[in-house]
């Protein structure tokens, strides 16, 4: 993974330095509230509901066992014991002091790591695919351009005050595990005819208020372009993206409005003029961030471990587990496994200090010392070999961290919802913490296979849940919590924004809707159909008419 | 407002002129827009400089052709929120190689000092009250940025490049 040089470090001690100043100006007085908010914001911290929340980077989802190990030392020392895992392979602490967050900060750059752009009207966090450099599928490990992009876009003194916030997320691959296409930015990296590494670049993807999936601006962009071409395209959006209404100031807005060719050609009118400066990428440069991603050592080892073969017929628990929660890995012999943070009843995405340590210890043992952070909020050991994955999985049971869910319907992405944010309409962890309950039974879980379930607690739509294949939308019905159902939603490459399928749901009436709903599927599926599938085949109606017709005549 | 040039308060010759307002005898002025497309003649005629305030919604392209004759664009900042003016002047330097004074004005923030700096401001308009000492301990917040911008400043790619130039 990618190490700090000379640089990096300077720069994190320089912000350290930075924002310890801010914060003793606000603590004595001479900053208010209002002049201090976009300076802590440019660091991450939020003020909600009850108290302050700092959101730490983790660039691209990865992180070493040093890491996380600090990131528990965090939740213990200056947090109530948990820190929360966040649709943007981040991590959330929910009570800091104001006092003790330059500390935190302090802390988190001893093991190259910081809150810079976690928040504001800035270049976010850069996501990228959670099995970069390992899976199966793959071109090129996305963290390369991804940690490119992030040094770029860091303190970039010119987009520090676009028009609203800005995402950009990378993926190496075909199979889009990134959700690319609903990204201010999507870069997927591809190979021209003459087999040159280079990029497809997509823009005004989002969820929100308006959902949108990005267009494809450019088909393929040389790779020593990247950032000149980003900069320019943030540069048209800088200049006349709309700032007169917050909810219309998204990059994706004025690709609706004013279309991909116009945007395109304004973009490419910018780049022609700074392409060939000093932002194009020398190939020493590309070459340097390149090897920090380079493969680790493998063992040769036979495309299947025979032992874990016999294992693995004979325990059926395991068998399972294999089946959601393990993946084909690029190199014969290993795997790559995802650890699920949703057992069952549990608020989805929390982890203790304790369950942090223990992974960091596993990760270290199993997984060359390295684990990553899923956008569904999950983690994963990219480098298990197959040989230890018995033991690994043994020793997941024990902290909870292997559950058989990954993908299917209790793997819930839920956002923090009214338990914890000024801006929820309702409650999304209860909610999801039932529905978990109600599907408890792994069996019935992987008979029904995978099936993407997303709850937001408001129309930001933080929990995702226009991409849920069933979506919950939480809403205000004259001070009662009420749940939309959303059908046919889908992140991938096969990009679609769930359709509202009829009037909201009661708090008590929703988790029963959702079962009906996933007992149709199940009486009208063919052979080999995921929920996705069969709603794309059938359409609406036979959804709508259980639902309002039978099940819930009095609710509709 | 005080008048920041290259960390140190100096005095300030120009002049704002209202669209309204008579033209002074002599002295440079900075005028809208506006002003300068409905009196370039005069103004071009009164033998002093002249500059030109724009808002974040107009921009240098919008008088491109007559850069040559400004010695100050003033870009201004209605709300420290508003950035388009960033990027305008990123333009002025970059794009139109104007050499002339890139003035922020508006609702200006000394923790902003480093990015008006890097996108290719060279004055700044402060608040009153507000010292050179005050700024300065903003300047040196960022030792070496990771990109480059318009200050023409060493930057982390740019020092790679160096390092690994020299065998590094």
């Amino acid at each position: 993974m990618y190490r700090y040089d000379e640089f990096d470090h300077a720069l994190v001690q320089d912000r350290v330095a930075q924002y310890r100043d801010q914060v003793a100006r606000r603590i004595s007085g001479e900053l208010s509230e209002e002049q201090f908010r976009p300076l802590r914001l440019m660091n991450g911290l939020y003020l909600q509901l009850h108290a302050y929340m700092l959101r730490v980077a983790i660039p691209y989802g990865t992180l070493s066992s040093k890491q996380l190990r600090k990131l528990a030392h965090i939740a213990r020392t200056y947090d109530k014991g948990y820190g929360h895992w966040t649709t943007r392979q981040n991590i959330q602490f929910n009570w800091p002091k104001l006092d003790e967050t330059p500390d935190i900060l302090a802390e988190l750059a001893e093991v190259e790591m910081h809150a810079i752009q976690t928040s504001g009207n800035t270049i976010r966090n850069v996501t990228a695919d959670a099995y970069g450099g390992v899976a199966a599928d793959e071109i090129e490990d996305p963290r390369i351009w991804a940690e490119i992009i992030r040094q770029w876009s860091t303190l970039h003194p010119e987009f520090s005050f676009l028009p609203r916030k800005f995402k950009i997320a990378v993926t190496g691959a075909p199979h889009d595990r990134a959700a690319v296409r609903f990204h201010d930015i999507g870069v997927i990296v591809k190979r021209n005819w003459d087999g040159e590494i280079g990029f497809e670049v997509l823009v005004g993807g989002g969820l929100g208020r308006t959902p949108m999936i990005a267009k494809t601006i450019r088909q393929f962009l040389p790779k020593q372009h990247l950032l000149s071409y980003l900069e320019a395209i943030l540069r048209v959006y800088n200049l006349i993206g709309r700032r007169d209404n917050k909810y219309k100031a998204r990059i994706k807005i004025m690709v609706h409005e004013l279309g991909i060719d116009e945007v395109g050609e304004m973009v490419e009118d910018e780049w022609e003029r700074i392409k060939t400066g000093e932002l194009e990428l020398p190939a020493d440069e590309i070459a340097r961030i390149r090897a920090y991603f380079a493969p680790p050592e493998y063992e040769a080892l036979p495309a299947e471990d025979p032992g874990f073969a016999a294992k693995r017929f004979e325990d059926r628990a395991c068998a399972q587990w294999v089946r959601s929660n393990v993946n084909h890995h690029k190199q014969p012999g290993y795997a790559i496994v995802d650890l699920s943070v949703k057992p069952e009843g549990q608020p989805p995405g929390d982890v203790t200090d304790a369950q942090m340590d223990a992974v960091a210890d596993l990760a270290e043992a199993y997984s060359m010392d390295e684990l990553r952070v899923t956008h569904e909020q999950n983690l994963v050991f990219p480098y298990v070999k197959q040989s230890d994955l018995y033991e690994l999985w043994r020793k997941l049971i024990e902290q909870g961290l292997a559950t058989a869910n990954v993908g299917l319907v209790s793997d819930i992405i839920a956002c923090p919802g009214l338990d914890y944010c000024a801006l929820a309409n309702a409650r999304s962890i209860p909610v999801a913490q039932r529905i978990s309950k109600r599907f408890a039974d792994l069996d019935r879980q992987h008979d029904i296979g995978e099936l993407r379930m997303k709850i937001s607690g408001c129309i930001n739509a933080c929990g995702h849940h226009h991409v849920g294949h069933i979506g919950l939308l939480g809403v205000d019905r004259r001070g009662e919590e009420y749940y939309q159902i959303t059908l046919g939603g889908a992140p991938g490459e096969d990009a679609s924004v769930g359709k509202i399928i009829g009037p909201a749901f009661s708090s008590g009436d929703v988790v029963d809707a959702v079962e009906e709903l996933v007992n149709v599927y199940v009486e009208k599926r063919r052979e080999g159909e995921r929920f996705l599938d069969t709603y794309r085949r059938i359409g609406e109606e036979p959804f709508k008419t259980r639902l309002y017709e039978e099940r819930f005549h009095a609710a509709a | 407002m005080p008048l920041l040039k290259q960390g140190a308060i100096v005095d300030d010759p120009w002049v704002y002129v209202g669209d309204d307002d008579d033209l002074p005898n002599g002295g440079p002025v900075i005028v809208t827009l506006k002003r300068w497309r409905e009196d370039r003649d005069a103004l071009m005629a009164r033998g002093t400089q002249v500059g030109i305030r724009l808002t974040s919604e107009q921009t240098p392209g919008q008088v491109e052709d007559d850069l040559r004759h400004f010695g100050v664009v003033a870009l201004e900042f209605p709300a420290f929120t508003d950035g388009r003016s960033y990027s305008n002047a990123r333009r002025l330097r970059d794009r139109f190689n104007y050499p002339g004074e890139v003035r922020a004005v508006g609702d200006i923030l000394r923790d902003q000092y480093f990015q008006y700096h890097r996108c290719g401001f060279d004055a700044i308009e402060i608040k009153d009250g507000e010292t050179a000492a005050d700024w300065a301990r903003a300047t040196s917040i960022i030792t070496t940025p990771y990109q480059p911008a318009s200050d023409g400043a060493d930057n982390v790619l740019s020092l790679r490049q160096r390092r690994a130039a020299a065998g590094g």
